[in-house]
């Protein structure tokens, strides 16, 4: 029997703020243990949540940009748990309210070639919805401790509908969703700093089925290639239990990414029963028409969109925008480089090759980059001139990087730019080499065109390299059609 | 001499320490005597320290000095009922789970009485996590009521009645989530006040059930309760439930109202279980409105009946969740037998909670888990809209309403040994926290054998000002709140 | 609602994370019994078409604009800490 999988994600992206969800210590990573805490995040008695309204701001940006729909008006509920990383023990959440409601998120899916595009899909939500993080946990042999810097971060969860079968869609959802919250400045995503984290709802049924089968939940894919390596391997696993006779048992399952196997996690004795109830402590949230519309218009285009306007706009292949429409930086680094340079095509070229190998050498970011879009642009006017060859701009490339100096001061100090400038001397090397060949001149009349290559290299030996081929070419055809 | 400053009231100590004619040390060593002289009797409270006091009481004649005196409770002592933070200073909820945890932050009342330049005096009993009527329920000990040492004082901000009826503070502040500051102030024959919900911030102050908690004082008189509102209310960017709302200056308004008021008689108030001399009391009370000038009307809150239940569901819900916090992982009582982390839980909790506190969280917690919350919660929710509504429908006709505050006087330590019993006390007093209306109650009589009685005014929502002035029409022409127990 | 009023004290105690004794889990079953049994005439009401109120006076939107303050010392944040270690809260290891 032929079996599909059937997958829906909820991925939990830490906002980036200045302060916490709840409270205005500072929200941050890489300090100190306990030192980003007050009596706010500590619970300590008495104390009383106040919501950070940057934060309301970035979820309801990700709802719009992810198109969900933002209910007029939402609310907090406590969801009840016991745990030692939670100061509260309940998370402050919402529960039948939520800010975002529906949505989806455009995905592509592998092509046939790497330089073909693949199927585009919708991968629906169910929701998105605001909530505080929780403290870290780090176990020792006989106890374990708790740093509560992390506890209170606001954190969004965005929960998709089951709607995805195989592993590389939950991949390509990932890094969409991923790209569209750095896209929106809503969050990092750094994954190992856990400001992007994900658990999957996984379950398999026969092809044709329509009913749901018994689901699996798959914690801990800390690391974008772990979800797509831990997903394929709980399908195998779903397939291969049920294959052999056996059944799926309704569990959470935790994936070890380096050792690629997952383990059932020690069932909690109970079936959860968080207890939700609306928190008494915080007001709802009304959200108008004008707060939207402020929010839309700070919207960026998203990736998908941006790569159908640039191969409208600039009419460039596939193999420079699904590299350069990933990352806003580069791809606003892109546009800038197209658009002077007038020849967006040659310009994405020298990005996406020799701009990234570049950086990927020298371990740098974008930002950092002594080549702006204003070097690309020259760079590709002076090989389009044909005053550079290629082999020179290659040079002029590799100097700028590390000089940051534009390509026609480095060709200049560097004596790469194609001679001559004086035609007379050019014309009469041409004569030379016409004059050197009976045999190649007597081809070309005859209509053999490309006997004209014959006397090119003389006439670059005669300039030492540094002739400008579409003037040689030009000025012997001259002189040719005068014979 | 020392006893007699003691019971005066802040309006009359503020015109002796303006003018010079007594200092705050003074004051304070009056009250450290007096309360040593009857605390071992009372028992209100739970913590006090003499030198920090004195210290705060020669800062403050220092100021006063400097001519940077902060205005009427610049001087005063106050307590502290022990749910209150105070920064550096211990904070129990008279509980063994809190037994030794010092607090880093002030509570926003406490800063606000701070900046007045009142001279914190001592933490005061409860019972515990404010959970009960009577302070029979502290961890600790049992405040006992000033005018009958055999009965109590009433709960759970006991101790902050008893300890102001006793003459060991000037002003007390309590906390009240279904009457736990009118009742008590009943019973110990003072006045107690439980603004409208949200105007004061609960920054600071142990969440007992977050949507019927609030803050107020314990005063000799009306004219002090007016006082210290306009030093303790006000909007608080800490509390996202504290209200924005023009503040009169409280005391000021008692001299430019006068009535006559429309004044409503709850007839659900009147029936079955209330005291025939409690009955009397407050019957009277009516009349001297009535001879105010003021119109006396019957009214009818037809969800009364309703208002016990909802209130315990809805308030163990809140507490339940509330005191989940207290799990001996970061402060508090921690088990010593506790085999792993989650062993902490169980046994951190059991042994550091009380008996009403582990039935009130098993109760809320029942109310909230699956299967029975639209049955529970989400049905006493719509209650108490309807509840709420009672009283808004009532004052379409009416300014403030007239009850008993309790419906018996005082009654004896250990007689109310079942808890719905002990619930029933509250059944007067809960419906103004569910609507978050204010309710004041101060005192109409004595019973026969000298306990007091209350009456109980209920006002509209952020109308304290006329309140206050509807209770002090009546606390003008009455002495009773110039009469001490005898405790020497 | 009388049907509903089967309180189970284990499964409860166990999700509000208390340990009782059999004595406890006697005695509170029979006085929660009593105070639910009082409870169930809140079934009587008609709250057909009723909004639940979750605040006295609701009012939107009460927020603080994100400008980071500081917090407290880690001293003081772990003040009271039962047990801890290298600044952080110790506890007995966890099992996942
Ligand atoms: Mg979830
Ligand atoms: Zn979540």
């Amino acid at each position: 029997m032929k079996y599909e999988a059937v997958i829906g994600l909820e991925v939990h992206v830490q906002i980036k703020t200045h302060s916490k969800m709840f409270t205005r210590v500072a929200a941050g990573y890489g300090h100190k243990p306990n030192t980003l805490t007050d009596p706010v995040v500590l619970a300590l008695p008495g104390v009383l949540p106040v919501m950070n309204k940057a934060a309301l701001d970035a979820i309801i940006k990700a709802g719009l940009m992810l198109n969900s729909g933002i209910a007029p008006v939402s609310k907090w509920d406590r969801k009840n748990y016991f745990y030692p990383d939670s100061t509260k023990n309940y998370q402050i959440s919402q529960y039948d309210q939520p800010i975002c409601l529906g949505g989806f998120v455009e995905i592509e899916l592998p092509g046939s070639a790497r330089n073909v595009m693949g199927e585009h899909k919708k991968i629906p939500l169910t929701r998105i919805h605001l909530e505080e993080d929780v403290g870290k946990l780090t176990h020792f042999a006989s106890e374990s401790l708790v740093d509560y810097n992390r506890a209170g971060t606001p954190l969004m969860e965005i929960v998709s509908e089951p709607a995805m079968h195989t592993a590389d869609e939950a991949f390509a959802y990932l890094t969409s969703l991923r790209a569209a919250m750095v896209y929106g400045g809503i969050s990092d995503c750094d994954m190992e700093k856990g400001q992007l984290r994900c658990d999957a709802n996984i379950s398999i049924r026969p092809v044709g089925e329509t009913k749901l089968g018994t689901k699996v939940e798959l914690k801990n894919l800390n690391s974008i290639s772990f979800v797509r390596d831990g997903i394929a391997h709980e399908i195998k696993r779903q397939i291969a239990a049920v294959e052999s006779g056996g059944t799926i048992v309704q569990e959470t399952r935790q994936y070890d990414g380096e050792a690629g196997v997952s383990t059932s996690m020690r069932s909690k004795e109970m079936a959860h029963d968080y207890r939700y109830f609306p928190d008494p402590d915080l007001m709802p949230v009304k959200v108008d028409d004008a707060w939207k519309a402020r929010l839309q218009a700070e919207c960026p285009e998203l990736p998908f969109e941006k790569q159908r306007r640039f191969i409208e706009q600039y009419q460039v292949p596939y193999t420079i925008t699904s590299v350069v429409v990933w990352d806003r930086e580069l791809a606003d680094f892109f546009e800038e480089a197209a658009k002077l340079s007038g020849k967006p095509q040659a310009a994405g070229n020298w990005i996406v090759n020799d701009l990234l190998r570049e950086l990927g050498t020298a371990k740098q970011v974008l930002a950092e980059s002594k080549v702006r879009p204003a070097h690309v642009a020259e760079l590709v006017k002076l090989v389009d001139a044909g005053t550079l060859l290629n082999n020179s701009a290659k040079e002029v490339f590799i100097d700028m990087f590390s000089t940051g100096e534009l390509p026609s001061v480095i060709s200049d100090r560097k004596g790469l730019k194609a001679a001559p400038t004086d035609l007379g001397e050019l014309e009469q090397w041409c004569r030379d080499a016409i004059a050197a060949n009976a045999k190649a001149l007597a081809e070309f009349k005859t209509g053999k065109d490309s006997a004209i290559n014959a006397f090119k290299g003389p006439v670059m030996k005669a300039a030492k390299g540094k002739a400008n081929p579409k003037a040689v070419d030009e000025t012997l055809r001259k002189l040719l059609a005068q014979m | 001499m020392s006893s007699d400053l003691t019971f005066k009231s802040i309006a009359e100590l503020a015109v002796l320490l303006e003018a010079k004619k007594l200092s705050s040390v003074e004051l304070t060593q009056a009250t450290i005597a007096r309360t040593k002289a009857v605390e071992a009797r009372v028992k209100a409270f739970n913590s006090f320290d003499e030198t920090d006091a004195l210290a705060q009481a020669a800062a403050s004649d220092a100021r006063r000095t400097a001519g940077q005196a902060r205005g009427p409770l610049e001087g005063i002592p106050v307590g502290l009922k022990d749910v209150i933070s105070v920064a550096g200073q211990p904070l129990t909820a008279s509980s063994k789970m809190l037994v030794n945890f010092v607090s880093p932050y002030d509570a926003t009342v406490t800063r606000k009485l701070k900046h007045a330049g009142a001279v914190l005096w001592g933490r005061l009993n409860l019972d515990e996590f404010a959970m009960g009527s009577s302070t029979e329920n502290s961890a600790f000990h049992t405040t006992r009521n000033p005018w009958d040492l055999t009965r109590v004082p009433g709960g759970s901000s006991g101790g902050s009645a008893a300890a102001l009826a006793a003459g060991e503070a000037s002003m007390t502040l309590g906390s009240d989530t279904g009457g736990s500051i009118r009742q008590p102030a009943a019973l110990c024959g003072v006045v107690g006040f439980k603004p409208s919900y949200g105007l004061i911030s609960r920054y600071g102050l142990i969440a007992f059930a977050s949507s019927l908690d609030q803050i107020g004082p314990f005063t000799r008189t009306v004219e002090d309760a007016a006082i210290t509102l306009s030093v303790i209310a006000g909007h608080d960017p800490l509390d996202s439930t504290s209200f924005k709302t023009e503040l009169p200056d409280y005391r000021a308004e008692l001299g430019r109202r006068n009535g006559p008021w429309r004044l409503g008689i709850p007839k659900e108030y009147f029936g079955e279980g209330l005291d025939p001399e409690v009955a009397a009391a407050v019957q009277a009370a009516v009349e001297h409105y009535k001879k105010l000038g003021c119109e006396i009307k019957e009214v009818s809150l037809p969800h009364t009946k309703y208002c016990l239940d909802t209130y315990y569901i809805i308030a163990t819900a809140e507490a339940s969740s509330n005191l989940a916090r207290y799990d001996g992982i970061r402060y508090g009582h921690r088990s010593k037998d506790a085999k792993d982390a989650i062993d902490i839980y169980f046994k951190s909790r059991a042994e550091g909670f009380g008996a009403e506190v582990k039935r009130r969280i098993i109760l809320g917690t029942y109310v909230l888990s699956s299967g029975y919350y639209d049955a529970y919660y989400l049905r006493a929710q719509k209650v108490r809209t309807l509840i709420r509504q009672d009283f808004l429908n009532a004052y379409k006709e009416v300014d403030a309403l007239l009850t008993p505050t309790t419906p018996t006087p005082a009654f004896k330590i250990g007689e109310k040994a079942d808890p719905l019993a002990m619930y029933l006390c509250d059944v007067y007093t809960i419906g103004v926290n569910l609507a978050g209306l204010p309710g004041l109650s101060l005192p109409c009589g004595f019973s026969k054998s000298g306990l007091p009685i209350g009456l109980q005014v209920i006002g509209q929502p952020f109308k304290e000002a006329e309140l206050l002035s509807i209770a002090r029409a009546y606390e003008q022409a009455h002495d009773w709140h110039l009469r001490h127990p005898n405790l020497l | 609602m009388s049907d509903l009023t089967d309180l189970n004290i284990d499964r409860v105690a166990n999700l509000a994370r208390l340990a009782l004794t059999p004595e406890e889990k006697t005695k509170f079953a029979a006085q929660l019994g009593d105070v639910l049994l009082h409870i169930e005439q809140l079934g009587k009401v008609d709250v057909t078409g009723v909004e639940p109120t979750a605040h006295a006076f609701p009012i939107y939107n009460v927020w603080a604009d994100d400008v980071a303050q500081a917090g407290l010392p880690v001293e003081a944040a772990l003040q009271n800490a039962p047990a801890q270690r290298n600044h952080m809260i110790a506890v007995p290891k966890v099992i996942e």
